[in-house]
């Protein structure tokens, strides 16, 4: 199960630097996306891997998984939703004020 | 009780207050700049008296106790003195000011500037502890900085300020670190214990850089040369604030310190030559180049220079004696300089010009002023009868009897006499050139006498010179024997304070220096055509120029080889280096990659699941020019990680995952709408093949460290938050508690940057205009029918069920899967379902449009909450719970935590519609509503 998720997080990384690597705002913005799966899942997988041990407290619980990476995780994915939002409205910005969707703000690459 | 934390803290509520009795008139900030100042006068001095007794006052409150540092005051004879100078003097000049400062120039801003150097000065000398004092010394950096540009639309004023800022702020840098190496080897940062500890300073290996770190900090502060070039150019400053500031007190800052940490450092040949040296090339530049200044101002600018390299020299010399005449001159010199200043200010003002070369014969138009300052300039020049006489003797005589003990000592009185010549030269060339030699020049405007009360200033400090120069035993002897006291740290030797000693080598010095300065004034010509020729030849200035330009080419140069101008670039510099640091990690390590954990079982669905995963990411990369198809799969993508999270035992982040992945995905959707809908394909295949290989490396990379680490067994603090979640949080669900209360903080500081990121869109939508597509890519014309019937219907029976599905969220959250970030993400999915089902228009006439006011009561509420433990003497944030029973429904748990949580909520709400509904208002004003008749 760790080789599954280690391959997920590679795939999503690799997924993830090639549209960020784009030269339009569009794949870019679908790049961070990718990468910030991969970078919540990553974080996440610090804490190592457990199945049916959430971490609410409850009598006769076997065990927990471990909570902090979870909460850091939580504002994270929190964060990078209000990133996505900020870098989409500055593409549109910069459609409108350039005229174009390129990255650099020039047509040619 | 804590009487000098509040001697130093009124100057800065003062700065508050002038600044808000500005709006009333122009007088008011003057008043109020007054008062302060007397308020903290008296504060100061019910302590004086114990001072005078020989006690030393030191008052704590704890700052920062884990790690050793405390804020902590102290008030000895040396703070005594300085703390009554910078009152003293403050008083003068805020009088002083009220008739310099033009119509135009705003009072409010000059004396709240004043007031915040006040504070930060008296910071300096009234501070126990060195990282404290350093604080404070940057402070008058600032305060000085904005003060020598109060004439913002001035050139060389921004340009003084930001040459004495880089100059003195460089220096203080210096002085951090200096003060954390001393800090090192006494093991305090107080200044009690390091004064105790001069044996050992002295031997420690570090001494030596410990000094020179130091030693930068006073020089530059201090206007020592070669550092002394900044002190000129802030003369651009208004003639109150060159008094105050760059005379009396905030040069005296450096001379301070090397007087506060004399028992600490000095006594060692390193000490001697290095501030003895720095002292003696100051004083003799500063005295030269004084003579040949036409500007009224820059003459005592340079003077000040020269003689802060006095009293430099005679701490350098190192004996108690000098030490006090040390402390003597500081007390003259801010006496006569400060109303020597007041008297060019006011020459300045009633002529229009500082030009000596045009101010001439001004006796007949305001011989009162003219007096005033020929007394001033008498103590500048060192005659008896005046204050400077009297220290001017004592530094000669120090100056003999050093130069006995070495073998080219006799150097130093021969150059301390040539100082005092050109001293002499310059103070008569300063009263004759301006009173006498004839008649103005073509100046601007008429003088005649200044207002009254502009004099009194003046007049009380050339009073004060007298009666020094002329009682000093009766007026100046108690002050100076406890500062310099103070300063020693050990009994005052024997000194005497009279006119009249007897023929000495000190009055020979005194009598060669007064009759060669008139001689040098009296062949003044040709050595002024000299100095015209010679004119730019050294000058400190131009290293300082040639510095900051190699410093601003570097810093261009890198940020053009980093950055051309292309985001591509940046990235896959960017990915390189990431690529190569994680290399690098590998490489050192000789451990396997797989660890030793016990591995989980593969079971089918989870392998489906990861392969479709897998499958819908390169799809997503394959078709990603079909710009909406690739979106669509992003979303496919995002569920499955939820599923993941779901499957690894955290509810709570697939919850999250969940609604962040729906919202997203609109937001994403409704910008396409603006964008073009597929992307051309302008990579050449060999980039591409370049890029992919790049991308190949960094997620195999990732996966690699991913593995390495789930392979591992580690020790986690996790069990800290679990034993504790529930007796001490109040919750069951150990990620909420962490969010809402171990680490509220964070969570915070989250919360905020959510709410900037939302305040940031709004303000770039704002006035944004892009023409949205009237026909989708095969031609087809856009579809108005923008609102079904029966999605609209069924979205209205469905908010109440969501927002209740919101609140129930919300509410267990403390104890069971969700939150406020989760019920807020719901809240908003269900809102923005009213938004896209029913349209704007029919959405605003039912909800508030404005979401600032949501944000803006969320962060409040959860700063509340976290303020609300201050009210009962706990640490920020802390929470408290319990339970109230309530009939039928029977017993509740409340927790502080959870008025967090709602603050939370409501951040996350108020931010994520702010952001989505104004992207969809842009929609409805990028294209008019086509008529029911178009529509057909």
């Amino acid at each position: 199960m760790e080789a599954l998720l280690a391959l997920v997080i590679g795939v999503l990384t690799a997924c993830g630097v090639y549209l960020a690597l784009r030269g339009r705002t569009f794949p870019v913005v679908l790049g961070l996306t990718f990468l910030s799966y991969a970078v919540n899942l990553f974080l996440f997988a610090m804490g190592r891997l457990k199945i049916g041990a959430p971490p609410v407290i409850a009598q006769g619980a076997a065990g927990y998984a471990d909570p902090l990476p979870q909460a850091l995780v939580l504002t994270a994915i929190v964060i990078s939703f209000g990133m996505t939002a900020f870098v989409i409205m500055l593409s549109l910005k910069a459609r409108a004020e350039l005229g174009n969707d390129h990255v650099d703000g020039r047509e040619s690459s | 009780m804590l009487s000098l934390a509040w001697v130093v803290l009124i100057p800065y509520l003062g700065a508050a207050l002038v600044a808000g009795v500005a709006h009333l008139g122009r007088l008011y900030s003057a008043w109020a700049a007054g008062l302060t100042t007397l308020a903290s006068l008296a504060l100061l001095l019910p302590e004086a008296p114990a001072t005078f007794a020989g006690q030393t006052l030191v008052q704590r409150l704890p700052w920062l106790p884990q790690a050793g540092l405390d804020l902590a005051f102290r008030l000895d004879g040396l703070a005594l003195l300085f703390a009554l100078l910078i009152l003293g003097i403050g008083l003068l000049i805020i009088l002083y000011a009220r008739y310099y400062l033009s119509e135009r120039d705003s009072m409010g801003r000059f004396y709240a500037y004043l007031m915040l150097f006040m504070g930060a000065m008296l910071g300096i000398v009234l501070s126990e502890n060195v990282i404290q004092l350093l604080v404070f010394w940057e402070l008058t950096s600032l305060a000085s900085f904005l003060l020598i540009s109060y004439w913002q639309h001035r050139a060389d004023a921004r340009n003084g300020a930001r040459m004495a800022l880089a100059v003195t702020g460089a220096g203080g840098l210096c002085l951090l670190a200096g003060f954390v190496l001393l800090g090192e080897i006494v093991g305090s940062y107080e200044l009690s214990a390091i004064l105790a500890a001069g044996e050992a300073i002295r031997a420690h290996p570090w001494y030596a850089p410990t000094l020179i770190l130091i030693l930068l900090g006073v020089f530059t502060k201090s206007a020592q040369f070669p550092f002394h070039f900044w002190l000129p150019h802030a003369m651009a400053a208004p003639t109150p604030v060159s008094a105050y500031l760059h005379s009396a007190t905030m040069v005296k800052a450096g001379v301070f310190l090397l007087a506060r940490l004399f028992p600490a450092l000095s006594g060692t040949w390193e000490w001697s030559h290095i501030v003895g040296g720095a002292g003696l090339a100051t004083l003799l530049v500063g005295a030269t180049i004084a003579l040949f200044k036409h500007d009224l101002k820059g003459l005592l600018a340079y003077s000040t220079v020269s003689h802060l390299g006095l009293i430099t020299t005679l701490f350098g010399i190192g004996t108690p004696l000098a030490a006090v005449a040390g402390v003597f001159h500081i007390i003259n010199h801010a006496t006569f300089k400060a109303g020597l200043f007041m008297a060019a200010g006011i020459i300045d003002h009633e002529c229009g010009t500082r030009d000596m070369r045009r101010i001439n014969g001004l006796w007949k138009y305001m011989p009162y002023t003219g007096t005033l300052a020929m007394v001033a300039a008498a103590a500048m020049a060192g005659v008896p009868l005046v204050n400077g006489f009297l220290s001017k003797e004592m530094f000669f005589a120090e100056a003999v009897s050093f130069a006995t003990q070495m073998r080219f000592g006799w150097l130093l009185p021969l150059a301390v006499t040539v100082a005092g010549v050109f001293a002499v030269a310059y103070s008569v060339r300063f009263i004759h050139d301006v009173f006498f030699n004839g008649d103005p020049v073509d100046l601007p405007r008429t003088p005649h006498e200044p207002p009254r009360w502009m004099k009194v200033p003046v007049e009380v400090l050339v009073v004060l010179c007298l009666l020094v120069g002329i009682f000093p035993a009766l007026t100046v002897q108690p002050i100076l024997s406890v500062a310099a006291g103070a300063v020693l740290q050990a009994p005052l030797p024997a000194f005497d304070l009279a006119i009249w000693h007897s023929f000495s080598p000190a009055l020979g010095m005194s009598v060669v220096a007064l009759a060669g300065g008139l001689a040098v004034y009296a062949g003044r010509r040709p050595l002024f055509a000299l100095a015209e020729r010679s004119r730019g030849r050294l000058d400190a200035q131009r290293l300082y120029h040639a510095l900051l330009n190699g410093l601003f080419a570097l810093a261009g140069g890198l940020t053009r080889a980093l950055d051309a101008g292309s985001l591509q670039r940046l990235v896959l510099l960017f990915v390189l280096s990431a690529i190569g640091l994680g290399v690098v990690g590998f490489l050192g390590a000789d451990t396997p990659l797989r660890g030793e954990r016990a591995l989980l079982p593969v079971d089918g669905v989870s392998l489906l699941a990861a392969l479709g995963l897998i499958a819908a990411a390169a799809a997503a990369v394959l078709l990603h020019r079909q710009r909406l198809t690739a979106l669509i799969i992003t979303g496919a993508v995002g569920l499955v990680v939820s599923l993941i999270f779901v499957k690894f035992s955290a509810p709570d982040l697939a919850l999250t995952q969940l609604s962040v992945e729906v919202v997203t995905v609109i937001l994403l959707l409704l910008a396409l709408y603006f964008l073009p809908q597929t992307s051309p394909a302008e990579s050449s295949r060999a980039r591409r093949a370049r890029d992919g290989l790049i991308a190949l490396v960094a997620g195999g990379g990732t996966a690699a460290l991913a593995w390495a680490v789930l392979t591992r067994p580690y020790e986690s603090i996790a069990g800290f938050f679990l034993e504790r979640s529930l007796p001490e949080g109040g919750g069951r669900n150990v990620v909420n508690v962490i969010l809402v209360d171990f680490r509220g903080f964070d969570t915070l500081g989250e919360i905020t940057v959510l709410a900037l990121a939302g305040i940031g869109i709004y303000a770039m939508l704002e006035r944004l205009a892009l023409p949205g597509p009237t026909q989708d890519a095969q031609g087809r014309p856009w579809n108005w029918d923008a609102h079904p019937a029966i999605m609209a219907s069924l979205t209205r029976l469905l908010l109440p069920l969501a927002l209740l599905t919101a609140v129930f969220i919300l509410l267990r959250g403390h104890n069971l899967p969700g939150g406020g970030f989760i019920a807020g993400l719901v809240t908003a999915v269900a809102l923005i379902m009213q938004y896209l089902a029913n349209g704007v228009a029919w959405t605003h006439a039912r909800l508030p449009a404005n979401f600032h006011p949501v944000i803006g009561a969320g962060l409040a509420l959860a700063l509340a909450t976290g303020l609300a433990s201050w009210a009962f003497d706990h640490p920020f944030l802390t929470s408290t719970f319990g339970h109230v029973h309530w009939p039928v429904v029977g017993s509740i748990e409340l927790a502080s935590a959870m008025a967090f949580d709602l603050g939370v909520y409501l951040v996350v709400v108020g931010a994520t519609l702010l952001i989505l509904v104004h992207l969809g208002l842009m929609h409805g004003a990028s294209h008019s509503v086509p008529s029911e008749a178009e529509r057909g």
